[in-house]
């Protein structure tokens, strides 16, 4: 394959986006379905090259191809930077998850976005940037080139965040994730500057070997690694940066599959999981990195327990299995920085169970959000309290859902099963209390997604969206379909480590006989045992309340009154950062200080200056007497003065 | 006694310090023109004096004394002018009442 193809997993989708944009736009009628030919095309084009790349790179020796990369900016011989791409088992497993899920949610979109003619040819054109600089993101083999594309991921996700601006609700809620991880951004781009103050080079392979050669050492590296989190940890919402992505589910649903669950979102981790190398060489960076994750983990499913809104659970669900991912790559981390292993193989090697879930969980997530924009479609609203029975009327939909469900709760043998599993596993490796706090999110997990799959889709029917008219159907065939695959790859991704390959692929572990694997994970240990129970117990308790109401839910949420209300009210993070951080503290003391300032120091000194000269001229133009002869005498006394000095010192 | 170089200077120093004198003293605005041709004259002759003392040949002194008579004499008309319409605006030449530049 020639080299220069990568660039076409790139370029293909940008092209579809200036062809949207500068012919389709201004030249077809609104409601013609061809921007979204163009960009399914195109996408498709992507997925093709990505995955013909992921069996050229599992073939590769050291699984990495060598690509020759283009000078970009060159000053002289001080300053460099390159266009390049990197082409390791990380790059070839993302590619592949970003194209292939961008192009289901695509094709999903030609169903779900029908009626929405004045949107469609705008909401095309976003799709294709957003999808051209996500992957741009994972090739990019510098750490420059990577932050253009992070902001470019982030101006995508605010664009189709606020896609129906005309709401107020998703014009704020675009506000709000911009504003909240820029935040983050922050961080790395600090964390950027100061790698590149001490290494001179943006490149993460270069900045990567002369970290594993001692050149970073001390508390440099530590920062450098926690404002790259930082950043991460604004793209990946995780907690305290996590408030922006509940109400980024005021977009459009395939956005939320495709950006707030599957790929923007785990960017962070991908982010984390690039720079690695950098991290196992500070056990603070990832003693945070893992606290942060499997604090967020049980943080968000908890919130995830009582929402109504089944989009909201779904993206407390990400968030809770963001945290997942951070916490399997700081514990792997932490066991790597313990035992002193901080080679660049060891660390390249130790990112696979957090990508690992990163690869299953894009699938069936996106795959959930995809069955809840289905939902939509029929009932009109995203409340569960105004739906039920669904799965009568839409037994695609409840089939494909229940998969996607399942796997999330990690029942064998789907593919959450395993990747959860090894998340667990490295959690114990790393620290035991974040061990049980992941094993407690696991019982959540299960149970709130059978929370959504009984209000949903069991009982009966309770209206939908009052407004809402016409009768419930299934969806389309377009939108069916890529839930189907989405579905198949819910129960199947799994199993490529079901026989340890894809760790292998990733330099981690060894591999061994699938039936080994398929059975054998249970005997090793007792922890996958009792996941799986404590899964198995969640979707029982969600029977019990939601399927057959034998515990009323009602005298529950009585019972656990101040947790209710606690976890309903989101632990009242909004009104800490609206009300008590920026309303009292922001403008109530620090803004109204720097106004005292501005109107006594700075306006008071330029008012003296005017002021003082004011009054120093009232003095002086008494002088000014109108006379003209006075006048001339001053010029005669003056040239008089100048003959004598000439006269005398001349 | 001949007349020297000296006679002509210390003629016109008088005429222009009476000049001087009179442009910054006098209040009538007429006489404050007047003063200032005397001044101007003090300045001719000593021009003409210079001229045919120190270089006899040429007549620079006295081409510049007669350029000199040719503007005084277009300052003279211009001020004469200008103190009319103050006359007729102002009802005064009293040189102490023009102070329009006052602040």
């Amino acid at each position: 394959m020639p080299t220069q193809l990568f660039w076409f997993i790139f370029l293909l989708p940008v092209i579809s986006f200036a062809i949207i944009t500068l012919f389709v736009k201004p030249f077809v009628r609104r409601e013609s379905p061809l921007a979204g030919y163009i960009t399914i095309t195109a996408i498709a084009g992507s997925a093709v090259i990505s995955i013909w790349t992921l069996i050229e790179v599992l073939g590769a020796p050291h699984h990495e191809i060598a690509v020759p990369s283009i000078s970009w900016v060159a000053i002289g011989n001080v300053f460099e930077i390159n266009l390049g791409i990197i082409m390791d088992s990380l790059t070839a497993v993302m590619v592949v998850v970003v194209s292939v899920v961008s192009l289901m949610v695509q094709i999903y979109s030609l169903g779900y976005m029908a009626h929405d003619e004045a949107g469609y040819t705008r909401y095309y054109a976003w799709m294709s940037l957003f999808t051209a600089s996500m992957l741009g993101l994972i090739i990019a083999s510098n750490l420059l080139l990577m932050f253009v594309f992070w902001e470019m991921v982030g101006l995508c996700s605010y664009l189709l965040i606020g896609f129906w601006f005309h709401k107020p609700s998703a014009a704020n809620a675009a506000k709000k994730a911009f504003i909240v991880t820029r935040f983050g951004d922050f961080g790395f781009l600090a964390a950027v500057l100061l790698l590149y103050a001490k290494t001179g080079t943006f490149d993460t392979a270069e900045i990567s070997s002369l970290a594993a050669a001692g050149a970073l050492t001390g508390t440099a590296i530590t920062w450098a690694a926690i404002g790259i989190f930082s950043g991460a940890m604004g793209k990946s919402a995780q907690f305290p940066l996590h408030v922006w992505l509940p109400d980024a589910m005021e977009g459009p649903t395939p956005v939320s599959a495709l950006i707030h669950s599957a790929t923007m979102v785990s960017a962070g981790v991908f982010l984390v999981a690039r720079t690695f190398p950098i991290f196992v060489h500070s056990l603070e960076a990832v003693t945070v990195v893992a606290a942060i994750g499997g604090f967020t983990a049980i943080f968000a499913a908890s919130m995830g327990l009582v929402a109504n809104d089944i989009k909201r659970v779904l993206a407390y669900s990400t968030i809770s299995q963001l945290g997942y991912m951070m916490l399997a790559l700081g514990a792997a981390g932490i066991v790597l920085s313990h035992e002193g292993h901080t080679a660049i193989d060891a660390a390249k090697a130790a990112v696979a169970v957090g990508i690992f879930h990163l690869f299953t969980h894009a699938f069936f997530k996106s795959l959930l959000f995809l069955g809840a924009g289905s939902v939509n479609h029929a009932t009109g609203t995203f409340d569960m309290r105004l739906m039920g029975g669904m799965r009568k009327v839409m037994p695609w939909t409840y089939i494909t859902f229940l998969i996607g469900s399942l796997s999330l709760a990690g029942i064998w043998p789907l593919a959450g099963f395993w990747s959860k599993d090894e998340v667990l596993i490295t959690a114990l490796e790393g620290n035991t209390l974040l061990f049980i706090l992941a094993m407690i999110t696991v019982f959540m997990t299960a149970f709130y997604m059978f929370r959504v799959i009984y209000m949903t889709f069991h009982g009966e029917y309770r209206g939908g969206d009052p407004e809402a008219h016409g009768h419930l159907h299934e969806s389309p065939g377009v939108m069916v379909w890529p839930m189907v695959f989405l579905s198949v790859l819910a129960v199947g991704a799994g199993w490529w480590n079901v026989s340890g390959h894809f760790g292998a692929f990733m330099g981690h572990g060894e591999t061994k006989g699938v039936i080994e694997g398929l059975f054998g994970i249970f005997t090793h240990s007792p922890w996958p045992i009792i996941s799986l129970l404590l899964g198995i117990g969640g979707i029982v308790l969600a029977y019990l309340m939601y399927g057959s109401k034998r515990i009323s839910a009602e005298r529950v949420g009585d019972m656990f009154k101040p947790l209710y209300t606690m976890f309903l009210r989101k632990y009242w993070m909004d009104e800490l950062y609206e009300d008590i951080i920026v309303r009292k503290t922001l403008i109530g003391v620090l803004f109204a200080g720097l106004q005292q300032v501005d109107t006594y120091a700075v306006d008071g000194t330029v008012n003296g200056v005017a002021n003082g000269t004011s009054a120093g001229g009232g003095i002086i133009r008494r002088l000014q007497t109108g006379q003209l002869q006075l006048y001339g005498l001053f010029i005669g006394i003056g040239i008089l003065a100048i003959a004598i000095c000439l006269y005398t010192f001349g | 006694m001949s007349v020297g170089l000296e006679h002509y200077l210390v003629l016109s120093a008088v005429l222009f310090s009476i000049g001087l004198y009179g442009a910054l003293a006098k209040k009538n605005a007429v006489v404050i023109l007047m003063c200032i041709e005397i001044m101007l004259n003090a300045v001719n002759i000593a021009m003409v004096a210079f001229s045919r003392y120190i270089v006899p040949t040429v007549l620079t002194g006295q081409i510049f004394a007669i350029f000199i008579i040719v503007v005084a004499a277009a300052e003279a008309a211009v001020g004469l002018a200008i103190v009319i319409s103050i006359y007729r605006n102002r009802e005064t030449i009293e040189s102490t009442d023009i102070d329009l530049m006052k602040w």
